[in-house]
């Protein structure tokens, strides 16, 4: 449904990809993120993805849902390789994730951690944007000018020589989202991206994250956010995907919702909300 | 123990900065083996960490207080190389922006507050770990142990250097006497908070207990055995009465040497009721300031005291230490006896461990 | 540390002084206070030559007189020291106002008080006309080590958020009626403290993860480069330089 064949966003003039890289994709479109079959059970034996397949199209906003311990944090950090498959693979735009691409697939993939205390860790917002294409080998004007232009994207441009722990917590989680948008990434992974965050600071976000025309997956479980952002959404329930169709669909399931420790808001009909932009209408599959 | 500009001459302070500068290239590439990739982010949040702990207040003896120096701490949750990196930028940083040590006794306060700390607390700590019972009271009074002596060094090493470099002719006998004595004391609540802080993340993450690394490993496998904390297991029944007779004749050196220590300190203290105190008294320095001045620098010592007869506070440093390191010795025989008993009776008997039951 | 408190240490201008690269004043402050500590103490009229030195460097750096009296107040455990000084060093005493007083004592107290107190002014005004971000640029300029320089960086990003998760703690423990009082409640304050240590290390694990994850490998991308012209240095540098002259002749003299 999503034909877009080129292993690479149009808009990555980065060094630091290999010309190499796109033999390795898989026959036929690329999506932007691809995982079958992933398991994974830490050192002390503990395990906590048995098996989570999913695709997702280029483009595409999905929400990943699940109660807290289902695996989602655990499921993220195999995204960028920070933690290896047991068994299984991912594959960003084609490219699987291994120690031989992981520069690639970092700057491919970018995660927005849940406390932007953790992602920000420079001592000024520009310091920190730069940061990423930095460690890619840009320099000079182009890295100003890829700076400005992550921030300008979250409406922090005035806040550049500022020391992140001056700004507000909504401010700094747009700023996180800017370190990350400057690496020009393939596919956006926000962890829990609404919370702690007021009620104005919410609406800016999603106005910020609806706006960007890459790929997100949002893992979170805050329900509403999920349908007012994202049309599709998986469900990720004791390492598994349990469900996988329309965030709409999913949340109007309540058999479904509490099966998965899932709760909507007091008084939050799902069915009452329009979902903007419904562009992957896949019909539900539950597993 | 900040070390201020001009109290030690400069070729004794060029010494120490050629020292302290060797002690951190060292550690800069032992680091990265106790941190791998991860030294900048994980260093800094510890440096964090004992900056921020160097302003937890703990009452001490007659209404003085100390704070955490935390070479000690740092020496034995993330090893010793990191340690000397961590209470060495602490160092820098205070020296650069409080003025708090003087920029040219830099090598003098990285020498004794973050050299001298961190490598006579891991010497220590290792050695008891290893002679002890592999069990997680061991691991707090090592840290106990460790943390006590490491500070009373760090005035042994401070004195060294004012022997040798010192701009005013105060006698060596008075400034190790001063140094010496009040450091036991300050000593004694770097030890406790140490040991217990030790005792509170083994019993949370005794994974991040650098100190106790080889320990905690075995330690788990246990736990997942059985679900339960049970010493019982341990493996050979046996040789551990024996194991831990051989350890109490150790205990018995180390509480004797602790005892000849502070009996030392206190022979002195009380031998030369000698002016330092009682001027303090007698020019009536303000009270609260020396209550401040003791909390922080090893120099305040000397206005230690706010007792009112200055005679009688001359000999307090000596006696309390004295006092306190027979508590100390006391506690590790009891606390070496409960382990036996908890080692012959069965699991569920075992005294809580000190992380949780302090 | 952290922000907070370098807001109040850092007085924002744009003097002069501000504008010299920070690994020109940092060379500066340092070898104006190896000067001065090498200044034989019977100098007695190069003290006040040097505190004028500073005056001058206050005066252009527009840092106010009272600010600057204020920080040398971290002094003062020193100054109790040195009043003690002539009271109990060795050697021969003379009698002022009915005290006896060692001679080498009055010297040793005079030594301590006027280097000490040129030393904490220095660091003042170097603290005071130079911001922190700056200040760790210009210890790497100086060729720190850049690991070193990094646990700096990292200490003072996190020194705030971890003072403050300590003060929250504290608040906690108030709001439940707590307060150290004595010995008993060691074992409160260090399980605030362990309970900090490990959720300094677990931030520090996922400040790891988040550096991975934009490219990290081990080294921190130099994105700012500080650099001095030849006129800055010699700017810089004409602090210790008059200083050194009053030092040399202080020797000779």
């Amino acid at each position: 449904m999503d034909p877009v064949t080129a292993p690479v966003p149009a808009s990555a003039p980065t060094s630091g990809t290999a010309p190499g890289t796109a033999p390795e994709a898989a026959p036929g479109p690329a999506a932007s993120l691809e995982v079958s079959g992933l398991a994974f059970a830490y050192p002390d034996g503990h395990q906590a993805l048995f098996g989570v397949d999913f695709r997702i199209e280029r483009g595409e906003r999905v929400a990943l849902l699940g109660p807290n311990g289902a695996g989602k944090t655990t499921l993220v950090l195999h995204l960028n390789g920070i933690l290896t498959a047991g068994a299984g693979t991912v594959r960003v735009a084609g490219l699987p994730v291994d120690k031989r691409n992981m520069a690639e697939i970092r700057r491919r993939v970018g995660i927005v951690f849940q406390d932007p205390d953790d992602q920000l860790f420079m001592p000024t917002v520009r310091e920190d944007v730069a940061f990423g294409p930095a460690a890619a080998g840009l320099r000079g004007a182009e890295l100003e000018e890829r700076v400005d232009r992550a921030l300008e994207r979250v409406g922090m441009r005035e806040f550049k020589d500022r020391p992140p722990h001056h700004l507000s917590f909504g401010q700094r989680r747009r700023v996180a989202v800017a370190t990350v948008l400057a690496m020009e990434p393939e596919i956006l992974v926000l962890d829990e991206p609404s919370s702690n965050l007021d009620p104005a600071s919410r609406r800016e976000l999603a106005d910020i994250l609806r706006s960007l025309d890459v790929t997100v997956l949002m893992v979170t479980h805050d329900l509403p956010y999920a349908l007012e952002l994202c049309p599709r959404s998986l469900v990720l329930s004791e390492g598994v995907i349990a469900a996988d169709g329309p965030t709409a669909e999913l949340l109007a399931d309540e058999e479904l919702m509490r099966a998965h420790r899932l709760e909507l808001p007091f008084g939050f009909d799902p069915r009452s909300v329009a979902v903007q932009s419904p562009r992957s209408a896949q019909s539900a599959q539950f597993v | 123990m900040h070390v201020p500009d001009g109290f030690i001459n400069a070729p004794t302070s060029a010494a120490t900065g050629l020292v302290a500068a060797g002690a951190i290239a060292v550690s800069l590439r032992g680091a990265r083996r106790e941190l791998d990739e991860r030294t900048a982010p994980l260093a800094g949040l510890v440096a964090a960490f004992i900056f921020a702990v160097q302003m937890l207040n703990f009452p001490v003896a007659a209404g003085t207080s100390g704070h955490l120096l935390g070479g000690a701490l740092a020496a034995i949750l993330v090893g010793p190389y990191t340690g000397v990196l961590c209470v060495s930028v602490v160092l820098l940083m205070q020296g650069i922006l409080f003025a708090d040590g003087g920029l040219t006794a830099l090598g003098v306060n990285i020498t004794d507050m973050a050299i001298v700390t961190t490598v006579v607390t891991y010497a220590v700590f290792r050695v008891l770990v290893r002679v002890l019972p592999r069990a997680r009271r061991s691991v707090t009074i090592a840290s106990f142990t460790a943390a006590l002596l490491s500070v009373p060094a760090a005035a042994c090493a401070f004195t060294l250097i004012y022997a040798v470099g010192g701009t005013t002719d105060v006698s060596i006998g008075k400034v190790a006497t001063a140094m010496i004595g009040v450091h036991v004391l300050i000593g004694l609540g770097e030890a406790a908070i140490t040991a217990l802080t030790v005792g509170a993340v083994i019993a949370v993450r005794p994974d991040l207990v650098h100190g106790a690394r080889g320990l905690t490993r075995r330690l788990k496998l246990r736990v997942n055995g059985e679900l339960v904390d049970a010493p019982a297991a341990a493996p050979a029944p046996a040789a551990a009465p024996v194991a831990a007779r051989s350890h109490r004749g150790l205990w018995i050196t180390g509480l004797v040497t602790s005892l000849v220590l502070a009996g030392f300190v206190s022979f002195y203290a009380s031998s030369s009721p000698d002016g330092l105190e009682k001027v303090a008294h007698d020019q009536g320095i303000d009270k609260t300031e020396k209550q401040h001045a003791a909390s922080d620098s090893p120099l305040a010592g000397y206005g230690v005291k706010d007792i009112a007869d200055a005679r009688l506070s001359g000999g307090l440093a000596g006696v309390i230490g004295v006092g306190a390191t027979v508590a100390a010795g006391s506690g590790v025989f009891w606390a070496v006896r409960r382990r036996r008993t908890a080692d012959t009776a069965p699991a569920g008997t075992a005294a809580p461990t000190t992380g949780t039951g302090v | 540390m952290g922000a907070g408190h370098a807001h109040r240490l850092y007085r924002h201008g744009h003097s002069p002084v501000h504008a010299l690269p920070p690994h020109t004043k940092l060379a500066a402050a340092f070898a104006f206070v190896v000067v001065v500590v090498s200044t034989p103490r019977e100098a007695i009229w190069a003290y006040p030559l040097y505190a004028a030195l500073l005056g001058a460097v206050a005066y252009v750096a527009r840092v106010p007189a009272g600010f600057l009296l204020r920080r040398l107040l971290i002094e003062v455990p020193f100054v109790a020291f040195a009043v003690l000084m002539p009271f109990v060093a060795e050697g021969e005493r003379v009698q002022v106002l009915g005290l006896s007083l060692s001679v080498n004592g009055l010297w040793g107290a005079w030594n301590v008080l006027a280097k000490g107190t040129l030393g904490v002014a220095a660091s003042v005004l170097l603290a005071a006309t130079t911001e922190l971000r700056a200040l760790l640029l210009g210890l790497q300029r100086l060729k720190l080590p850049p690991l070193l320089v990094q646990i700096a960086s990292f200490m003072i990003r996190y020194g705030d958020v971890i003072t403050d998760e300590m003060r929250r703690m504290r608040i906690a423990r108030a709001s439940r009626g707590f307060e150290a009082r004595g010995v008993r409640h060691w074992g409160v304050l260090a399980k605030s403290a362990g309970a900090l240590f490990i959720r300094s290390y677990e931030r520090g694990e996922r400040v790891h993860l988040a550096m991975v994850s934009r490219g990290y490998a081990g080294s921190l991308p130099v994105i700012d480069e500080v650099t001095a012209s030849r006129a800055q240095w010699s700017y810089a540098l004409a602090l210790p330089l008059s200083a050194l002259a009053v030092c040399l002749l202080g020797w000779i003299l």
